[in-house]
């Protein structure tokens, strides 16, 4: 049991300790680049820096190169939608430093209309995430080399991941036996699109249940 | 009207070619034999699992991960577990964990049992995909008998595993390992010093560790080219680091070198199972296999027939499922062909605001360019076999 303790202690240390690594991290950032963080939180053990839009570029390339921090490795990017909001997408990095078993998490907003400079000359890997953000989310990103789109069928309209595109989407294809070719169509569904609001109705809902204006 | 134009000739490899490995079009310009440029086109197998997961609840949004690399299921299953769970801070019971990594292990020697063999099949040996795939059926069997499925498993849960294993299956999976390392060597007798199969990869496909890294590799890929990295050893989950393992590391970054790592690898990963085998059948390894959190984790059938609160539970967990706290992790595991990480933000519902999955191939598969280039035409399917890319986490 005294054992369990200890090992308990010891994990207990080792998070704080990397938090600590997270800190001292972000504190470097902000003093390097004072101008381009916004902001940042670490939260399940991840640290994510909030950036000015435009200096991405910059910010990127500095956790390449600067010594103390060589976050070598492009892991992920990514878009977020949410609607609600002004600048409505996140572009969210995920960047991976071997050396110092780091990783990181960088975070700028835009809208559908103002481009995000590419990261491609500082990462190549850049290349086909950019695209997928672009396919998936409308996001543009400025001197990216081949901004085409990359899952999406050939001549797809519509950008998919948005919160506002329908699961189903808009068109189905099927193979039409007379004209020997296959050919697009609005969707029908055989079935209502059933979406169930689970959300417990006990913890009451923040909108007005159907039925309910009456009372 | 005499100069001769000379004109590069365009060409459509896949989607139907068996050396595509799936459903990869790619578009190549050759000047006589040698690649000028490699256009990859994806997205053939694109099912939109991101935009599925998002009108899903956390539980039920877990069977897609299966689908996604289909050649090892269960290791996809275990990154979007391990990130649920690290959001509701949720400790897995021992056994639970040791039934993970011991299936996390067979789900490696899935995937690099298939393609070893298929890479081989690529150059021109057809023996040993036979060979090697009558070991997967074995292993694929050892899914069933746990999950009740060979490929489509949703067997490792949030807060668990859904079943113990019964005692008879761990015995045959310990009967299975020694035999098994015949076998690798069998395979590596056909191969290893195989001088067609030397000729086809020995310093073809070369990447630079410095490239391999700022293209994204992880994985094979970085190790083939010599970096000591495992996510397994450098950033631990569940008990692997109790776990005493070796990571192969390579020196040329040549598709002969990933060949090696990975049948390393498989002998690892026995050695891993045999471990988690002993573990298992010690007094520490038995008791619950996934969290007793009933908010979390639904009740066994029998309890949920006998107790109200089991019923309640039951029946909460699978209309509303449960909620996640609001935020946002980033998990990644050491899958067989790499890196593989689920970026999970959530708005504190029932279901995942967002769910983007980093899939290890779509990283090698988006450097075909830099690779191919260069190269001969017949290289590109060994340099793609190399790469060990599957499309179902491609195109998502």
């Amino acid at each position: 049991m005294q054992k369990d303790d200890n090992e308990d202690n010891a994990v207990a240390g080792n998070v704080d300790d990397k938090t600590e690594v997270l800190e001292e991290v972000a504190g470097y950032l902000a003093q390097k680049l004072p101008r381009s963080v916004l902001g940042h939180s670490i939260a399940f053990g991840d640290l994510s820096v909030e950036v000015r839009r435009e200096d991405i570029v910059a910010f990127i390339r500095l956790l390449r190169d600067d010594l103390r921090l060589r976050f070598i490795s492009l892991t992920d990017i990514c878009g977020v939608d949410y609607p609600g909001r002004a600048e409505r997408f996140d572009v969210v990095y995920h960047l991976l430093s071997p050396s110092r078993n780091l990783r990181i998490r960088i975070r700028i907003s835009t809208d559908e209309t103002t481009p995000v400079d590419s990261i491609t000359e500082v990462f190549p890997g850049a290349v086909w995430y950019e695209r997928e953000a672009y396919d998936m989310f409308g996001i543009l990103f400025s001197s990216h080399p081949d901004l085409r789109r990359l899952l999406t069928d050939y001549g797809f309209d519509g950008y998919p991941l948005r919160k506002d595109f329908p699961t189903s989407g808009y068109v189905e294809l099927r193979y039409d036996e007379e004209l020997r070719k296959v050919v697009y169509e609005p969707v029908r569904l055989a079935q209502e699109f059933r979406t169930f609001d689970y959300l417990s109705p006990w913890e009451g809902t923040d909108y007005v249940l159907p039925g309910d204006e009456k009372a | 009207m005499s100069e001769v134009e000379l004109r590069n000739f365009t060409m459509n490899f896949g989607p139907q070619h068996p050396a595509a490995h799936g459903v990869l079009r790619l578009v190549l310009e050759l000047d006589g034999e040698i690649v000028e440029r490699c256009d990859p086109h994806i997205g053939l197998l694109h099912r939109g699992t991101e935009k599925l997961i998002e009108s899903k609840t956390y539980l039920q949004a877990l069977p897609y991960f299966d689908r996604l690399d289909y050649v090892a299921p269960m290791n996809q299953e275990h990154a979007f577990a391990l990130a649920v769970e690290k959001m509701l801070q949720i400790e897995v019971p021992r056994r639970g964990q040791l039934i993970r990594v011991l299936y996390c292990e067979i789900g490696r020697i899935l995937s690099h049992m298939l393609n070893i063999t298929t890479q081989a099949l690529d150059v021109g040996a057809l023996t040993p995909p036979v060979w090697g795939f009558e070991e997967r059926e074995k292993l694929l069997v050892f899914y069933e008998r746990a999950s009740g499925s060979r490929f489509h498993a949703a067997y490792i849960r949030p807060g668990g595993v859904h079943q113990d294993l019964p005692q008879d299956l761990i015995d045959d999976i310990e009967a299975f390992c020694d035999p098994f390392l015949k076998v690798c060597d069998d395979i590596e007798g056909l191969l290893t010093d195989n001088r067609i199969f030397k000729q086809r990869n020995v310093d073809i496909g070369v990447v630079s560790l410095e490239d391999a890294w700022s293209w994204g590799f992880s994985g094979v890929m970085v190790r083939g080219s010599g970096a000591a990295w495992d996510l397994r050893k450098s950033q631990p989950y569940e008990c692997y680091e109790e776990m005493d393992f070796d990571i192969p590391v390579g020196s040329n970054g040549d598709c002969y070198d990933r060949y090696l790592i990975r049948m390393e690898e498989m002998r690892q990963s026995v050695s891993i199972m045999r471990q988690c085998i002993t573990k298992l059948n010690e007094p520490g390894g038995k008791g619950p296999v996934s969290s007793t959190d009933g908010k979390v984790v639904p009740p066994k059938r029998a309890e949920m027939k006998q107790s109200m609160e089991g019923l309640i539970h039951h029946f909460k967990l699978y209309t509303e499922g449960y909620r996640v706290p609001k935020g946002e992790t980033y998990v990644a595991v050491e899958a067989p062909k790499g890196e593989f990480g689920v970026y999970l933000v959530s708005d504190g519902s029932n279901k995942p605001y967002r769910c983007k999955i980093k899939a290890p191939s779509y990283a090698h598969l988006s450097a075909m360019d830099f690779l191919t280039c260069g190269h001969q035409l017949a290289d590109c399917s060994a340099i793609l076999g190399s790469l060990d890319v599957v499309f179902g986490e491609i195109d998502r």
